[in-house]
């Protein structure tokens, strides 16, 4: 146990840890310092120069600043908000001018710190690098323009495992930039959009084409949000991470105009049911002696695939041949359920709210566009994320959290299976719990599979499935996939099968989930997910009458069952 | 002979560092060799990275033998055989032909003296950027100043004195340290390098030196961009500070002409690390590109800035602003900012 001290900030007593920092202290008991370098997830920068603090008559940075006994810590001095002052003014020069993101309204830090301090932003002249964007894939882009090189975004790359970002060149020229290494290149996690406080780096909004398509009468939008979404959204409402707020939401999306509402829950379990089939098959030529490659790789997060297709081609086998689950139910909804509603299926307009920079880059893939009824479809045609949907409700005067429940249309129905995907552990646990039955025949005789839950990066079980013992792992981030698949590469260990997850936490921990995304705020989603499965009655994916009934009508179509439920992959190359 | 009586001879000449900062150095070695590491390094500064600054160029370009000797007594007094003679790459391009066949003979002898070359720039010889770099991390600065003999290079104390520092400690080793020091003299006569008496005046140097200007002038002093402003009078009363230079200007210089040389150096010289420094300097760079011919300089706009740079920059650099901007503005134009 680290020593506890007492130190005094503005004259009033608080307990710290030796050697935490004054800031953390401070935003532990709430008590107000601007800072934009700072994430406690994150390496201290101290750049920013914000999270000023006297202490000895000098003013400090608060965040490098380690509470010992007895110290005497001004917060409020004049000087110190002229300060904070000056350097907000010079950090955002010209922000509110130049940044597409506030003309949007979406919800900035940044503009959040200038109203509180009293900066307009039009103090001091922005100097412009004349820099281009940079798009990463159709998930993600940068503008070294409005950058205020906190370096969160390049460290959060770092930390993930990737390390695509960089700061480059010094002086007032120092921007962010991205790494020429021919070997390193982005998966699209979109960590360092969560962890951007001014916008300069961000998704690639599908925003407007949305709004477009809500006004558009020929069309039918459906809206399926993702597991995740619906324990985080709250947050940009100013309520507790976890809190599930997916009823709330389906009344939500009727209010925007959205003809039906259906979930991506509904296409997890459809997910499971592939996946579980493809893993038990897998399982069975092992038992019986035949070759076969294991473990199977879990598919369902674009980040982690694009990192095998980059930087692990030997593995693409490895990987299983589900699609992911927004992009079963959106095949789902648009060949099964239009023609059980007949509908057209070329009116729909499918929108998938996802906590993921990912999944944008994944709608796009023209691998899985399929023919149906003489139409060329894509599963889904845009991805919002948790962020986007927060600032469309919010332009719409909708407040979510005052608004009352209702149900998602009949279709949407899913399983306990289905809500924990977004937790890392969750697919891994959602396919246990078919693969068991179509192995044994039998359920798992304990539904929850402790092992492979949680925050931690690498987590190894061995799960007894009738007289058989399978070894599994559940992987989050880059950086700890990149051990496993070394551990496998060099034989140090044999799994059979593997969930891998680019953000840390998994999905409940994306790119596309609101600001602030801290491992404390994750942990928080994670129990709300893990609460929704418990009070399911139905918890496997396969015994969800819906995904049953899909199947049933795929049944004679083995054509078209082929094309909506399985790809495949390939070797990528940098910016592919 | 003995390695105590070294460190007694240091003290008693009050030997200081020459990088600027004028430490102490019996102190500095005193606390080297009271640290257990198994592995120290010993490391020559000669970035000289500030305009207005050549005395460490001509130091290593005529008394390179000494420098290096400095290096190695201090190598001997903390028993390692490893250390870097970190230089500006304008300056090993000139001096490879007399560097490199010295450190082969030391070689030869048993001490490692590995060159390390830098691109040239002021923040390169600040401490923490130049262990970064020679870590082979980005050339920026560390947290608040630990020390190098805390915090060193790959996880070894280090000790790190200026071109000049080396040599004292030689000139001292051999009893021929006689309280001087090396001074560039700019914007006269006969501009170079001259040793001069360290308790010397200004203007006194610059007599002794013939190189007192027949001119109106003020005199900034310890640096071309971060030393202190000083007027004809008190040129009488001031002695070198910081690091060895006298840079002359005539009076009619204008306002204008001489804070754009300081903003222009800063602005260029910033490592872009943090706001006060990077942006800060940007600003007032500026705030004069911005200026009409005939209109008045904004001090309200300046005041500001210099203020926030001085306080709140990460490292020394950006905070060196202030000294030349305040004692221009108070001493030449009687103006407190």
């Amino acid at each position: 146990m680290p020593k506890t001290v007492t130190i005094y900030i503005d004259d009033k007593p608080y307990q710290a840890e030796e050697g935490q920092s004054v800031l953390q202290l401070a935003l532990a008991n709430k008590l107000d310092i601007p800072h934009l370098c700072y994430h406690e997830d994150l390496k201290i920068e101290a750049n920013c120069r914000l999270c000023l603090v006297e202490h000895e008559n000098k003013v400090t940075t608060s965040c490098t600043l380690k509470a010992s006994e007895g110290m005497k810590i001004n917060t409020k001095s004049n000087e110190l908000v002229e300060m904070r002052q000056e350097n907000l003014k010079l950090l955002l020069a010209s922000h509110t001018k130049n940044c597409p993101k506030c003309q949007k309204q979406l919800p900035c830090p940044a503009f959040a710190l200038m109203q509180k301090y009293g900066v307009t932003s039009e103090e001091y002249e922005r100097k412009m690098l004349d820099l281009a964007i940079h798009k990463m894939g159709g998930a993600a882009e940068f503008d070294p323009n409005l950058c205020v090189r906190c370096g969160r975004c390049v460290n959060s790359c770092a930390d993930i495992g990737i390390n695509f970002l960089k700061l480059e060149g010094v002086s007032s020229n120092s921007h962010l930039a991205y790494s020429e290494n021919p070997k390193v290149d982005c998966i699209y996690c979109g960590q360092c959009t969560v962890h951007c406080p001014v916008n300069a780096i961000r998704e690639q909004s599908h925003l407007e084409k949305v709004e477009a398509a809500l006004i558009d009468q020929d069309k039918i939008l459906i809206a399926q949000m993702a597991p995740s979404v619906r324990a985080s959204i709250g947050e940009e409402f100013g309520q507790e991470p976890g809190l599930n707020l997916e009823k709330k939401m389906f009344t939500a999306f009727r209010q925007l105009g959205f003809k039906k509402i259906f979930d991506v829950n509904m296409g997890a379990d459809i997910t499971t049911v592939v996946e579980a089939k493809e893993l038990s098959d897998r399982l069975r030529k092992k038992f019986a002696g035949e070759e076969v490659v294991l473990p199977m790789f879990t598919a369902c997060c674009p980040g982690w695939v694009k990192f095998v297709e980059f930087y692990y081609p030997d593995f693409i086998p490895n990987l299983t041949t589900a699609r992911s689950p927004h992009i079963h139910s959106g095949a789902a909804y648009k060949t099964w359920w239009a023609e059980k509603a007949g509908v057209d299926p070329s009116k729909i307009v499918m929108v998938s709210i996802m906590p993921c920079t990912s999944k944008k880059y994944e709608s796009e893939m023209e691998k899985l566009s399929f023919e149906f009824q003489g139409h060329k479809l894509k599963p889904v045609d845009y991805v919002l994320t948790t962020r986007e949907m927060a600032a469309l409700l919010k332009k719409n005067k909708i407040d979510l959290p005052n608004l009352a429940d209702s149900e998602a249309d009949l279709e949407g129905e899913y399983s306990g299976a289905g809500a924990i995907y977004g937790a890392s552990g969750g697919v891994m646990e959602s396919a246990l719990r078919s693969a068991a039955y179509m192995l044994t025949g039998q359920e798992l005789p304990k539904l929850e599979l402790e092992e492979v839950r949680g925050m931690k990066g690498i987590k190894r079980a061995t799960i007894k499935i009738g007289d058989k013992e399978i070894k599994v792992a559940v992987v989050a981030t880059a950086r700890n996939a990149r051990n496993v698949l070394e551990e496998i590469k060099h034989g140090k260990e044999t799994y059979d099968y593997i969930e891998f997850m680019a953000c840390p936490g998994g999905c409940i921990g994306g790119g596309g989930q609101p600001l602030t995304s801290t491992a404390a705020i994750i942990k928080k989603r994670i129990a709300g997910l893990y609460s929704i499965d418990a009070k399911k009655t139905v918890r496997r994916a396969h015994e969800n009458k819906i995904v049953q009934e899909f199947f049933s009508y795929l049944a004679d179509k083995p054509s078209l069952a082929s094309k909506i439920l399985y790809t495949s992959f390939s070797e990528k190359n940098k910016f592919e | 002979m003995q390695q105590d009586d070294l460190l007694v001879k240091i003290e008693k000449a009050a030997l200081v560092g020459r990088g600027g900062a004028a430490f102490p150095v019996h102190l500095k070695w005193q606390r080297m060799k009271d640290l257990e590491n198994p592995k120290k390094y010993v490391v020559c500064n000669a970035s000289e990275g500030e305009i207005g600054v050549q005395k460490d160029f001509y130091i290593l370009q005529n008394f390179s033998e000494e420098v290096f000797k400095g290096m190695l007594l201090a190598m001997d007094f903390l028993e390692t055989k490893e250390g870097y003679l970190y230089i500006n790459k304008d300056y090993y391009q000139k001096l490879q032909s007399k560097i490199d066949p010295l450190l082969e003979l030391f070689k030869q002898k048993g001490y490692l003296i590995n060159i390390f070359v830098e691109e040239p720039s002021y923040i390169g010889g600040e401490t923490g950027s130049l262990l970064n770099a020679i870590e082979g991390k980005k050339t920026q600065p560390r947290f608040e100043s630990p020390s190098p003999s805390v915090l060193g290079i790959f996880g070894c104390p280090v000790l790190l004195h200026n071109v000049e520092t080396f040599y004292d400690v030689a000139r001292v080793a051999t009893d021929k340290f006689e309280k001087t020091r090396f001074s560039t003299i700019l914007g006269v006569q006969k501009e170079g390098v001259y040793r001069v008496n360290s308790d010397d005046k200004i203007a006194e140097v610059l007599r002794k030196t013939k190189n007192y200007p027949d001119f109106d002038f003020f005199v900034q002093v310890g640096g071309g961009a971060s030393g202190e402003i000083f007027t004809k009078s008190q040129a009488e009363e001031a002695s070198i500070s910081g690091c060895g230079s006298i840079e002359i200007y005539k009076s009619e210089i204008t306002s204008y002409q001489f804070l754009n040389k300081i903003f222009n150096f800063y602005e260029k010289e910033s490592c872009g690390k943090c706001t006060p420094c990077r942006d800060g300097s940007w600003q007032l760079k500026k705030l004069l590109e911005n200026l009409d011919l005939n209109s008045e300089m904004p001090w309200s706009k300046i005041k500001p800035i210099i203020k926030v740079m001085e306080k709140n920059s990460f490292c020394g650099l950006g905070k060196s602003i202030a000294l030349p901007v305040r004692s221009y503005a108070k001493n030449i134009l009687g103006i407190e900012i």
